[in-house]
């Protein structure tokens, strides 16, 4: 099956898998057994797909296996329990039913009461339609350490009855932001591994799409919007971020011609909508900031002034060390001994970041720029050590024996 | 659904609190009893401190009667209540009223309650 195929295939599973476990999960009141009827039917689908081709409707074809597969375990479980009635009086499925009840169940697989690390397990499974391998690859974990974690989080949500509905308006801004943060998250992963090791989806253009459904269902969320346009304007350069041999390209030596321009006009407009709405937020104050990147014509023409600003900004709702690293690499390009400056902020958060890599490369920029070349070269090593992905290693491995790049990216 | 709310708290932390705050909390709590009337299934218990515990274990020939809790956590289970809501959501909203939250080392565990027995059988 050639690549365009196949791609065409993974959008229709992506498009149709959450819909397909909200409506079997209302028509069955189990979570558990709807998900577990998709995610069957999302296996038998690369299965068949790929061996026949993609059928005309591709949506109509999970349906029908989905139904199959959950009328089934109905039936099984009926066998077991003697409780036959049940599989027959099931209503009708609820096609009619235009609402996006995807979000609903995007909810409840980011719910606070789950493990941090299962909401985002559950939530590639459940509403992205990802397989259990596929996720365990995508993480580098093992598969049936996460397929147990995947088994216990949705049992959580049938026991203890966490709802498959959008929270109440009261409740929605709290349960929004453990909502974006499970997606942001997702980008991220998928951002940095995303030529690490072959894998079958590509999870920072999941996450976009991802973002953009939760923004266009709660248009009001100035928040939804802010993350779908940092996520949109990020992912808008990936195809910059990597030479052809795999190796990580910064922002600041990235080819600015292979952006795409039509996804930062895309951001652009997101971050608009975000800014109508006149609540500032991080992912907000993040997007802005790319899309100053994004705007710049070259890494030394960029506003770098307005970048610290947006940063200042930041600081008030995520004075995170990781927040502080990033302003510091911006103030350091604004000339005269703005570098000095930048590296006794760096240094200030030793003790937060000592075992986070991209604080020692930070460092190893800085001092290389300053020309102590010695312990330039033991902070990158210190870097080298502390990364676990393939593309970094190989950027640090560089930097190692070539002049260092400045730039955090 | 049926939800048994269990209130925690820390014993080695009570002794900061001043008389008059908690007994300002403890009005509240009240309050807090009348205010969700509708949502509490079984108003539960309160308990006599742990200092008053008494447990009960099967030692080498026999069950055993030991002074003290049956474990050693920090945290003590100070009471409980039945409270009825539509979902977790309903029952964590409840939760997040209860007056003593305020109070260091406080916390509420939220179960759900078996009703229905037929996944036994």
């Amino acid at each position: 099956m050639d690549a365009a195929a196949d791609r065409a295939l993974t959008l229709a599973l992506r498009e149709e898998s959450g819909r397909l476990v909200a409506g079997l999960a209302r028509r069955f009141g189990d979570f558990d057994l709807a998900e577990e009827a998709v995610q069957t039917a999302v296996v038998e689908a690369l299965t068949a797909w790929r061996r026949d081709g993609a059928p005309e409707r591709p949506g109509a074809w999970l349906q029908v296996a989905a139904q199959r597969n959950a009328l089934d375990a109905v039936r099984r479980s009926a066998r077991q329990s003697g409780l036959a009635a049940l599989a027959a009086a099931a209503p009708p499925d609820g096609t009619a039913s235009d609402t996006d009840d995807r979000l609903g169940l995007l909810f409840a697989c980011c719910h606070p009461a789950l493990a941090p690390e299962a909401r985002l397990a559950l939530t590639l499974r459940a509403v992205v339609g990802l397989t259990t391998p596929q996720i365990a690859r995508a993480f580098l974990v093992n598969e049936a350490t996460l397929a147990q974690r995947i088994v216990r989080a949705k049992r959580k949500v049938v026991s203890v009855g966490i709802s498959l509905a959008v929270p109440e308006p009261d409740q929605l801004s709290e349960r929004l932001a453990d909502v974006l943060a499970v997606v942001y998250v997702m980008f991220n992963e998928g951002f940095v591994s995303s030529t690490g090791h072959a894998q079958d989806r590509d999870l920072a253009s999941d996450a976009v799409w991802l973002a953009t459904v939760v923004a266009t269902s709660l248009p009001r969320e100035a928040e939804a919007w802010g993350l779908a346009a940092l996520l949109t304007i990020q992912h808008a350069r990936s195809r910059a971020r990597f030479d052809a041999g795999g190796g990580l390209v910064l922002l600041r030596d990235q080819d600015r011609t292979l952006w795409d321009r039509e996804a930062l006009a895309q951001g652009d407009a997101h971050l608009e909508r975000a800014a109508a709405l006149q609540a500032p937020g991080r992912y907000q104050l993040q997007g802005a900031i790319a899309a100053c990147h994004a705007s710049a014509p070259s890494w030394t023409e960029t506003d770098w002034l307005q970048i610290v600003t947006l940063y200042d900004l930041l600081l008030q709702y995520d004075g995170s060390p990781v927040v502080r690293l990033n302003r510091a690499v911006a103030l350091a390009q604004q000339g005269g001994n703005s570098v000095d400056k930048a590296l006794a902020e760096v240094d200030a958060l030793g003790d937060g970041l000592a075992s986070y890599h991209l604080f020692h490369a930070t460092r190893a920029e800085l001092l290389t720029a300053l020309g102590r070349d010695a312990e330039a070269a033991e902070a990158n090593q210190r870097a080298l050590t502390l990364t676990t992905n393939d593309a970094e290693r190989r950027l640090l491995l560089t930097r190692l024996h070539r002049h260092p790049l400045t730039d955090g990216s | 659904m049926k939800y048994v709310v269990m209130f925690t708290s820390r014993p080695d932390l009570d002794q900061n609190v001043e008389p008059e705050h908690a007994k300002a909390v403890y009005g509240r709590i009240y309050q807090w009893f009348q205010d969700n009337g509708e949502h509490i299934a079984d108003s539960g218990a309160e308990l006599h401190p742990v200092t008053t515990a008494t447990t009960v274990k099967y030692g080498e020939s026999g069950p055993v009667v030991v002074d003290g809790p049956f474990n050693e956590a920090k945290e003590i289970i100070g009471g409980f209540s039945v409270l009825e809501a539509a979902d977790l959501d309903g029952a964590i909203a409840i939760a997040k009223t209860w007056p003593a939250l305020e109070l260091p080392g406080v916390a509420l565990e939220i179960r759900p309650m078996v009703e229905d027995y037929s996944q036994f059988e």
